[in-house]
């Protein structure tokens, strides 16, 4: 038998390879201001986390979801309550050193994971009921699941209430964030490319047909819906870890609608676009920054941007920058394989009209 | 879910009615499909000859009566349920994945043979590379007997409307049923490519050794290859028998042809 781990194996390890020296190299860029940089950066990656995570849900298997806020809102508070409460007293005990270092690491990973899994379980019991509704009803309903799950978190005295919960551990860094950016990425685009994927992709084109050829509709849409919101929890997991503080304020409607508009922007069901548009969303308000300081306005012109981007969009190339393709595909314009002057023919629609002729 | 009962029926319908509030759009329908059969299902428009699909297929429940696939009681089963028991089907009005390329349309049509878990879609374990390599290699030779396997990697978008018919058909076969329900199929042809439709139905007949049950308003078609007919109108079966039978009888003529067309059969 072939080893089929091996090459994943390989893969892994010249991947953490690869962020652990972008990590050094990030630091030790001797560029003005580059710790400002860097974690624009790093906030990218979480970005991309969250694009490509709801992409499945939105642009693969189809089921517009308006609640990734929600999720993420779990995943980050869940796994600041595992390090807040237990994993960071623990790790305060222990003397400073590589022991500590590894153990923190592994707890970190662990309490990501943990928020990541609540925000599939999450994700599953809003899944069951919420994905028998299309279309506009699905929409409300995930926004409404999305606002419960925020205004519990602001009711949880012990998570911090609405004063936020501030002193998280600040374990969250480069590696982390790109090595999950990189496993959903992976994990997506494997997807995308198996029995699974295909079924997604049957659900978004014709339910009714996907239904036809046996592919178990409920199923799959809630699997599409309970590995978007794994990913998810999984981002604000890092997010939490990042700012070393939580508020529910953090995840209103705006962070899911933010999350929605890379996607789209992206284009629909294109891995790719939702990375380059993660990128550019979240740069441009750091862009604009600059902007908002030039104008002497007081208030974030982000959201005012946002919508003319979109509206934009929407007039220019409503199927979003890259369509339902991926990058690649678009550099090697693939062509059509069939030559043109074939089958003229096929439009003959006159058998319908002629009635019918029994005798022939 | 009951065993299916090799000796059954392929498809048992019996005295199945749909009312749609106060319209009653199929009354006791029953029809008996054994292994190999070619039967026509003709009427007029809106005589409820897609319903009757639509009940045989979980798409609607029918208020009274018993349909069974190989044995099995399938009123209360989903779409899902009833092609993994054999019976898949194709749509009056085309619905092909249409963003999809021709050849994940006909891997998907084999959805029940070829899925496997998550994490071995992840992982990419040896089971992934064999079972999508079957699936692929499948899918090809499927392509190629309906002639589109120059086009596999073609947005079935972008096919012509004869292509997207027959691309429909090989979709459905690749669910591997034993009974295949085919709506219309040469809706929209011309006499040329129906001709060849009807050759491929046979063919695929024998070569799958399927059942086929089919819709259709092209005479020409009927009458050429299906060795039972039943004729329905306003829900009703108002004949059944072999296609000269049908030709003859005054009922069918009366209700369904009427036409100077139809009179001279």
């Amino acid at each position: 038998m072939r080893k089929w781990w091996l090459k994943d194996i390989v893969l892994l390890i010249v991947g953490l390879a690869v962020l652990v020296g972008a990590n050094y190299i990030l630091q030790v860029l001797p560029i003005q201001g580059m710790a400002y940089y860097f974690r624009v950066i790093i906030l990218i990656g979480i970005s991309i986390t969250l694009a490509v995570s709801l992409n499945i849900i939105n642009g693969h298997a189809g089921q517009f979801s308006l609640g990734h806020a929600g999720f993420m809102a779990i995943g980050a508070y869940l796994s600041a309550f595992v390090t807040y409460f237990y994993a960071s007293p623990y790790l305060e005990k222990l003397p400073e050193g590589l022991n500590r270092l590894v153990l923190q690491n592994v707890f970190f990973l662990g309490a990501v994971l943990f928020g990541g899994l609540c925000a599939a379980i999450a994700g599953y019991l809003v899944g069951l009921p919420s994905l028998r509704l299309r279309g506009d009803y699905l929409a409300i309903v995930t926004l409404g699941f999305g606002e419960i799950i925020r205004v519990i978190f602001l009711n949880v005295e012990k998570l911090g209430g609405a004063r936020g919960l501030s002193g998280v551990p600040a374990w969250s860094n480069f590696i982390w964030v790109y090595f999950f950016a990189w496993m959903t990425v992976l994990v997506s685009m494997r997807l995308i490319k198996s029995s699974i994927g295909r079924a997604f992709l049957a659900v978004r084109e014709d339910e009714i047909a996907a239904e036809a050829m046996g592919v178990d509709t409920t199923r799959y849409k809630v699997q599409a819906f309970v590995i978007g919101s794994f990913f998810a929890g999984v981002a604000g997991g890092l997010y939490g870890h990042y700012l070393a503080y939580l508020n529910p304020a953090m995840f209103t409607f705006m962070k899911s609608f933010e999350v929605i508009t890379m996607v789209v922007l992206g284009g629909l069901g294109s891995i790719s676009g939702s990375i380059v548009a993660a990128i550019i969303l979240t740069f441009l308000p750091e862009g604009l920054r600059m902007a908002k300081e030039f104008l002497h306005m007081n208030s974030d012109p982000r959201m005012v941007i946002y919508s003319i981007l979109l509206i934009v969009l929407m007039l220019t190339r409503p199927q979003g920058l890259f369509g339902r393709r991926e990058l690649w595909e678009i550099l090697a314009r693939r062509k059509d394989t069939v030559p043109k002057e074939t089958r003229d023919q096929d439009k003959g629609k006159m058998n319908r009209t002629s009635g019918p002729s029994i005798s022939e | 879910m009951k065993a299916a009962d090799p000796n059954a029926p392929l498809l048992e319908a019996t005295s199945v009615t749909i009312k749609f509030g106060g319209l009653t759009a199929v009354s006791d329908f029953n029809l008996i499909v054994r292994p190999h059969e070619l039967i026509g299902l003709i009427g007029p428009n809106g005589a409820g000859k897609t319903t009757i699909f639509n009940m045989l297929t979980g798409v609607y429940r029918p208020t009274e009566g018993e349909i069974r696939i190989a044995g099995v009681p399938t009123v209360s089963f989903k779409p899902y349920q009833i092609t993994a028991l054999g019976v898949a089907r194709t749509f009056q009005n085309i619905r092909l994945f249409k963003d999809l390329t021709v050849l994940n349309n006909v891997k998907i049509g084999g959805h029940i043979h070829y899925k496997y878990s998550g994490a071995t879609a992840v992982l990419h374990t040896n089971h992934f590379h064999e079972a999508e390599a079957i699936a692929e290699e499948e899918a090809m030779k499927l392509l190629r007997i309906f002639d589109l396997d120059s086009r596999a990697r073609t947005s079935a978008r972008n096919l012509p409307y004869g292509d997207q018919r027959r691309l429909e058909i090989a979709r459905a076969l690749s669910a591997r049923p034993k009974l295949l329900l085919l709506d219309e199929p040469a809706a929209g042809l011309n006499t040329g490519e129906t001709l060849a439709l009807m050759k491929k139905i046979h063919e695929i007949r024998d070569r799958f050794g399927l059942a086929v049950l089919l819709i259709e308003h092209n005479m020409e078609l009927v009458m050429g290859i299906c060795e039972r007919i039943l004729v329905l109108n306003y829900g009703r079966t108002i004949a059944q028998g072999p296609p000269q039978q049908i030709q003859q009888d005054p009922v069918v003529i009366e209700a369904y042809l009427g036409e100077p067309a139809g009179s001279e059969a």
